[in-house]
């Protein structure tokens, strides 16, 4: 470990912190504890203001001299332990990896240090949100959940990544995109269209609808992962592109745009360089179907758990709009969600041709 | 249609019926004659005031063709020798081959026999399935000789018949030997032969049994407790347990000339006093003379008895097996760590006295542990981890000393075990299910009368009084359970604590000094680590919440608590014979175990179905140490 006199990075400098503070701790007979700060709806509120999704003061404390956190504690270790090793050798790895990496069963007995990757995961997690560190700086990554196409030049590794030359499927967006790593150096797009489901992004990218409205087509397939959500913020940040979010008509697809506009209640740390408050909700509405004549068949019975989740989104501070209460009200009333591949049910270029071409004229959108 | 009305006699009724005593399938009806004999020779040996010194041999006849291994055959020959008093010459056909003949039925004593049905029932399963007539040698004393007998039974007249009588040179000095030829199917597990015999010894450890199984083995199950259980007495019948009918039988057979004399007579708790008393308020005069009392006075008499006071019945008449014995049977047949025993005092259900009597053994041994300790060293796989099996617990019922196999589900002793909310004493149990874990439950009725739901006594009936009595005894079980259970947990706790910071503080230094580049004095962070462990933990302290200094079983009687440092409570010990008993010369393999040490009969207890268990707990220590 000890090579050449290099020095080392600031996230370095944090990890080893943790070290000390164990050492700091024991010089002077206390416990050991880590401040972590809690990571739950109770921690967080909405700043009306920045429009964004704010972690809260409440710290929990993990400390090693107690039989419920010893365990915790020492996987706490261990994982920042693996984390270093990683800076040291400048590689980057996913979250399984690390699971692996911290395995082993400690001496003399039959207890492994981990048991399933669960245990790993929210561990990281606390580091980042403890040491202030974002999880690329950790050099940790997701798999590439996303994909772009679109009037987009990006320099990836060296590569110079044309985003309108690469046909149907475009460029798959790496769950990195700090500037570090990914430059944006052309872009002539007017507004960026992040999709939900990458069905319907095949369909608008198959159609060339970005390139006959302009656009950057992004998907994250679901819940978009952060390499998507930064990008979508770089974009709208640097180049000043409106966002605008293409979700099915249900409750995770309402909670998926408020994620991208405000941030999420379990990452709300990450809020800052994430969230994009701008970002409006294009569709699917619930006034949709009706406006653009989609029969009632062609909808879906909102289930028990829809219903309790609506509810729930009803309860946010974010959602307390009224153009948003009355949104939701809605599609309870109706007790019917759609998806938006439901819109093939008029015609398959449906979306490209009508929908959102006529979306975007009107203005019709939720802020 | 009148010329074909006739009688049926019993014989011919249990012949078609025989589903009701018990013989519905070849592999019930094994166990039901082995039952039946054992059973009587267990209660003759007694009530002669003779230690129970019993040999059961179960062998395959070949009839004829190759000899089938024991799993495959279809017939086999019981043989039952005991050393009780024997049975003279000319009862000796009646009792093994007439139906309804016997000593039990008319008198209130607990017996393990009821009707005089079992045996002779056996015996003409035996006829009707092999033909073979029952084979009985007598002997009633060294001074006398032995009788042989081969007798059958007349289905039809449902009387003996004798097909051989003669005197023979016998072996034994007293003693009554029954060889039956049945059809039947052996079959090791659940409701087997070897079951029976096992929680015979359990509920009867003043018996010496020998079993020699048809496959050859010997099992030799010594005399763990050298002391007969009380003689029970005879009693009269309450006048709370009888009915109507029997009112007006009693008062046709009696020999006392005055009601008032005839209720202080025949009955048990009347006193003359009191027969005056229920004559006056019955409206009779108590000169009357009882064959007088007919129609509406009866009932009168009747209602009046049953709304009179009268005190519960004596229950000396009951004999049960007490906390110090079935702790005892318990100790040394089933492996556990721990083990109690509880006696209810007698009650009454329809004016006939019981006690219920409860034992509990849980857990696997100290054996057990430590082999799944060693078990544990290979590293586990994501997955792999602890795979709780959740074993439900065992119940064993008895009456009168007699385990019963079959009907759990219908009996009061089950429905008593599932009512019970294990939960609260620390076991699991899931709705309408027996509690889980590594757990025998014992559960015994001794009554003059036990109320069986059908003639092949296999289930009590629900009565709330027995019902009763068998949760709060069970409920004491638990609660000894409970806190023997929080106990342990305590010091597991404390264990567990002091061993995971001992593990950690190692990954932690570690990790801490690859954190640091390897430039850390590990040694010092480890030691301060190691302190502050120690004080928090209590040091030796734990150790004293742990046990380890040898305490008893505070506060829980009649239990026994075997760790792997020894054993705690008073633990029966395990002599060679008492003097006096007929010392049988056959040197099995389980001999020489009774000589110094006590054996268990470890690998041949139920324990074999179940699964090993992960016990989250100490490393193996000493070797075990017993306070025999």
């Amino acid at each position: 470990m000890a090579q050449k006199a290099r020095k080392p990075s600031a996230v370095e400098k944090k990890l080893v912190s943790v070290a000390d503070v164990v050492i700091a701790a024991a010089q002077r007979r206390k416990d050991p504890t880590l401040a972590i700060p809690v990571r739950a709806l109770s921690n967080v509120t909405f700043n009306a203001r920045n429009g964004l999704i704010e972690l809260g003061k409440r710290k929990q404390a993990r400390s090693f001299f107690n039989v419920g956190m010893a365990k915790k504690f020492m996987q706490t270790v261990l994982v920042a332990d693996a984390l270093c090793e990683l800076q040291r050798a400048n590689l980057t790895t996913s979250l399984r990896e690390i699971y692996y990496r911290t395995k082993h069963t400690i001496k003399n007995s039959h207890e492994n240090t981990l048991d399933t990757q669960d245990e790993s995961d929210p561990l990281i997690e606390d580091l980042e949100v403890t040491l202030a560190a974002l999880r690329e700086e950790l050099h940790v990554r997701a798999e590439n959940a996303g994909s772009v196409v679109g009037p987009l030049v990006l320099v990836d590794d060296g590569d110079r990544v044309d985003c309108a030359r690469l046909g149907k499927g475009g460029y798959s967006v790496p769950s990195i995109v700090e500037p570090e790593y990914l430059q944006i150096t052309r872009c002539t797009a007017d507004f960026v269209l992040l999709v939900e489901k990458g069905t319907q992004w095949n369909r608008l990218s198959e159609d060339k609808f970005w390139r006959s409205h302009n656009c950057i087509l992004l998907t994250g397939n679901g819940q978009p992962p952060r390499g998507v959500r930064r990008l979508a913020r770089r974009l709208h940040e640097e180049r000043q592109l409106p966002v605008y979010v293409l979700v099915d008509n249900d409750p995770w697809g309402y909670y998926i745009y408020s994620v991208i506009k405000q941030g999420s209640i379990n990452l709300a740390f990450e809020s800052q360089r994430m969230a994009i408050p701008k970002a409006k909700f294009i569709g699917l509405s619930s006034g949709d179907p009706e406006s653009h004549g989609l029969p009632r068949n062609v909808g879906i019975k909102l289930n028990d758990k829809d219903i309790a989740r609506a509810r729930e989104l009803l309860g946010y501070t974010w959602f307390q709009k009224k153009s948003w209460q009355e949104e939701i009200k809605r599609m309870l009333s109706s007790g019917l969600k759609y998806e938006l591949d439901a819109l093939a049910n008029k015609d398959f270029q449906y979306l490209t041709k009508k929908y959102l071409p006529r979306k975007l004229k009107e203005k019709d959108w939720l802020d | 249609m009148g010329a074909r009305q006739r009688e049926i006699s019993v014989s011919e009724f249990f012949t078609k019926n025989r589903h009701l005593l018990g013989f519905d399938n070849p592999r019930k009806a094994l166990l039901t004659c082995v039952k039946e004999a054992v059973d009587n020779a267990l209660d003759a040996c007694e009530e002669a005031g003779i230690l129970p010194d019993v040999l059961v041999k179960v062998e395959v006849v070949a009839n004829g063709e190759a000899p089938l291994p024991p799993s495959q055959a279809s017939r086999f020959r019981i043989t039952v020798t005991d050393n009780g008093p024997g049975i003279i010459r000319q009862q000796i056909p009646p009792i093994f081959a007439k139906l309804l003949y016997g000593s039990k039925f008319h008198r209130l004593r607990m017996s393990r026999g009821q009707q005089g049905i079992g045996i002779s029932a056996a015996g003409m399963y035996g006829q009707l399935t092999t033909g073979k007539p029952v084979q009985i040698t007598s002997r009633t004393s060294a001074r006398t000789p032995a009788h042989y007998f081969e007798v059958q039974i007349d289905t039809k007249k449902n009387e003996p018949l004798i097909l051989e009588k003669k005197q023979i040179a016998w072996e034994f000095p007293r003693g009554t030997q029954v060889t039956m030829e049945v059809e039947g199917r052996y079959q090791k597990g659940r409701a087997s032969v070897d079951e029976y015999i096992e929680e015979t010894i359990i509920a009867n450890p003043h018996v010496k049994l020998t079993y020699l199984t048809p496959e050859g083995e010997t099992k030799e199950h010594p005399r763990t407790y050298h002391e007969l259980p009380p003689a029970p007495r005879e009693i009269k019948p309450h006048p709370y347990g009888i009915e109507l009918g029997m009112l007006l039988k009693m008062l046709q057979d009696t020999k006392s000339h005055s009601v008032s004399g005839f209720l202080a007579a025949d009955f048990s708790r009347v006193s003359p006093r009191l027969a005056e008393d229920i004559c006056k308020a019955a409206g009779l005069s108590p000169r009357a003379r009882p064959r007088d009392v007919h129609g509406q006075a009866s009932e009168t008499l009747y209602k009046t008895i049953q709304s009179t006071k009268i005190m519960a019945p004596p229950t000396n008449c009951l004999s049960p097996i007490g906390e110090k014995a079935l702790l005892s049977g318990l100790y040394q047949q089933i492996k556990g760590d721990f083990y109690t025993a509880v006696s209810r005092p007698p009650a009454v259900y329809r004016g006939n006295p019981f006690v219920i009597e409860a034992g509990l053994a849980f857990g696997r041994g100290p054996e057990q542990a430590q082999e799944s300790q060693e078990k544990k060293s290979i590293p586990l796989a994501e997955g792999e981890a602890e795979q709780n099996d959740h074993e439900l617990a065992r119940v064993i019922r008895y009456a009168n000393r007699v385990p019963l196999l079959y009907q759990q589900a219908a009996c009061a002793i089950y429905k008593g075990v599932l009512d019970t909310t294990w939960r609260n004493y620390g076991v699991s149990q899931s709705r309408g299910a027996l509690p889980a874990g590594p757990m025998v439950i014992f559960v015994h009725m001794a009554s003059v009368w036990v109320p069986f739901t059908s003639e092949s006594k296999e289930a009590i009936a629900d009565y709330d009084e027995i019902r009763k009595e068998i949760t709060l005894a069970l409920r004491e079980c638990g609660r000894r359970l409970g806190a023997f259970l929080r106990r342990r947990e305590r010091a597991a706790g404390e264990d567990r604590r002091r061993n995971i910071f001992e593990l950690y503080i190692e990954e932690v230094v570690e990790s801490c000094n690859r954190l640091k580049g390897g430039r850390l004095p590990t040694a010092k962070l480890k030691e301060q680590l190691q302190k502050m462990a120690m004080r928090r933990t209590g040091g030796e302290k734990t150790d004293e919440i742990l046990g380890k200094n040898g305490s008893g079983p505070e506060g829980l009687p009649h239990s026994i608590i075997v760790t792997p440092e020894g054993v705690e409570g008073e633990v029966p010990a395990l002599n060679g014979d008492a003097p006096g008993e007929a010392v049988p010369s056959n040197g099995g393999p389980e001999e020489e175990g009774k000589a110094g040490k006590p054996s268990r009969r470890t690998g041949k207890t139920s324990r074999r179905r179940r699964g090993k268990r992960e016990t989250a707990g100490k490393p193996p220590r000493r070797a075990v140490r017993r306070k025999a």
